[in-house]
């Protein structure tokens, strides 16, 4: 009935292999945060402007972004704008894939973080002689960030899970790529996919550890 | 010099301000006093640009505050604003809440600024809280750091929205002394309170409001002693 011998040995050897996919599946959740943010933030000032053109782009953005599965943005990515001519790499749709949901979800996220800085606080600075935009990233964007702190480590580790997608357009060199290619080789589906787990677990909660920590220095107040 | 004329300004259907005008001129100290809603705290906003004018204008050494061509920001940095509620940048500490626009805005060095921060913030009383955060502080000391961070700006002019009157009555006394010594400091000043006694002792000039009209305005001795109008004598019986 259960007649499958588990072979850890070759799984064990393979792990430097694994550990580069590791780094390249941080790499992907790294970058793709990073322009998850800056879009993030756009969109969420676009949401509270009051011209209807911008608010309906954020809207679209952030409504398709949370309420589409993340194997389809990615698809997106690289299938449908193919059929338009343009023509990501496996590495660059996932990449975009997952920018696309992040700026979604954290938009959303960094809306409430707005709201929770008091409007006196622009006041306050635009008084002191700073303009708009100043007043903005010194005195509201600071305070935005401390309060969406937890929802954006979510995020993350979200983005970190997402880029096991990028098998679905052929990407083979992320964490979950090469595993499956060593899969492929030699049917050890079992043990491989549990240390990919495991790794998937290690990385997943060293973000969330290193943020708290990062939170603890850096929200002194 | 800060010059009012015929200024009216409305929210929607509401009429805030009918047809004000005042003059302050260098080295004066004016107080507002005027029950809830009569337009006090809007007319200091309109002074500074934070609200726009429908009609009238306000000009700041000969600068009109709501010209299309006038540069708002430049001009903010001349007059120093102390709100009811003091709004510290939690984020921040004290001496840079104090030293951000003069490095920012100013663009003067870190080391000038900190220069400024740390005398403006011994002046009010804070030279030993530089390095705290402003939700180590009572709402007094809040207070204080937000004069003190108006004034490195180095204005030309302070306006005072009731600052005390979010206070504790035991923390009142620090930031009227702090007013205070600025008024004797030549510092030209307006100053919306409820500090009747106040007004009365620093002021050169007090100007009564209601329902957004300037009723009367003169000395402390005839407002207090000798008002002209009955609705001054009559806010006055009804507070004092
Ligand atoms: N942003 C705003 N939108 C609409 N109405 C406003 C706004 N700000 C103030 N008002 C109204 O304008 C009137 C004058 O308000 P203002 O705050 O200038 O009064 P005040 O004399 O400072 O009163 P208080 O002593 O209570 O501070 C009030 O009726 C107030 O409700
Ligand atoms: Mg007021």
């Amino acid at each position: 009935m259960f007649n499958y011998t588990f072979h850890w040995r070759p799984a064990i050897q393979a792990l430097p292999q694994m550990l580069g996919g590791a780094v390249v599946t941080l790499q992907i959740a790294v970058i793709s945060m990073i322009i998850g943010i800056l879009i993030g933030v756009v969109l969420a000032v676009m949401s509270g402007s009051s011209s209807k053109i911008l608010r309906g782009i954020a809207g679209t953005w952030i409504e398709i972004a949370r309420n589409t599965p993340a194997l389809f943005q990615i698809y997106m990515a690289y299938f449908g704008l193919g059929q338009f001519g343009i023509h990501l790499d496996s590495f660059v749709a996932l990449l975009s894939g997952i920018a696309f949901n992040n700026a979604g979800y954290l938009a959303e996220t960094f809306r409430g973080g707005l709201r929770a800085v008091p409007a006196t606080q622009v006041r306050a600075a635009r008084s002191l002689g700073f303009g708009p935009i100043s007043a903005f990233r010194l005195i509201v964007l600071p305070q935005m960030f401390r309060a969406v702190f937890y929802p954006m480590t979510n995020q993350m580790v979200w983005a970190i899970l997402m880029t096991s997608l990028g098998v679905v357009v052929g990407l083979n060199s992320d964490l979950t790529g090469v595993t499956q290619e060593l899969n492929v080789k030699t049917f050890r589906t079992f043990e491989y996919f549990a240390i990919a787990a495991v790794l998937y677990y290690l990385i997943a909660k060293a973000v969330t550890l290193g943020a708290r920590a990062f939170a603890y220095r850096l929200f002194r107040y | 010099m800060i010059e009012i004329e015929n200024v009216h300004k409305s929210f929607g259907d509401l009429k805030v301000l009918d047809n004000v005008s005042l003059t302050v001129k260098k080295g004066e100290v004016v107080s507002i006093i005027g029950g809830s809603g009569s337009g006090k705290s809007t007319l200091l906003m309109c002074i500074n640009g934070l609200e726009p004018i429908q009609s009238g204008s306000i000009r700041v050494d000969g600068i009109e505050v709501h010209a299309k061509g006038t540069d708002i920001n430049k001009l903010r940095t001349k007059i120093g604003i102390v709100f009811q509620q003091w709004n510290a940048f939690p984020h921040l500490t004290v001496l840079e809440n104090v030293t951000l626009a003069p490095r920012k805005v100013l663009k003067k060095s870190k080391a000038e600024a900190d220069a400024i921060g740390r005398k403006q913030l011994e002046h009010v009383g804070l030279g030993d809280k530089l390095d705290v955060y402003p939700s180590k502080l009572s709402g007094g000391q809040q207070q204080r750091m937000a004069i003190a961070r108006a004034l490195a700006m180095e204005p030309q002019y302070m306006l005072f929205d009731e600052v005390t009157s979010a206070l504790d009555p035991q923390l009142v006394g620090e930031v009227l002394d702090t007013m205070r010594l600025l008024a004797k400091e030549g510092m030209t000043m307006i100053l919306v309170t409820h500090e009747m006694a106040f007004a009365r002792e620093v002021s050169d000039r007090v100007a009564f409001f209601k329902s957004g009209k300037m009723h009367e305005i003169g000395t402390p001795e005839q407002i207090f002693g000798n008002p002209q109008r009955p609705e001054t004598a009559q806010f006055l019986a009804s507070v004092l």
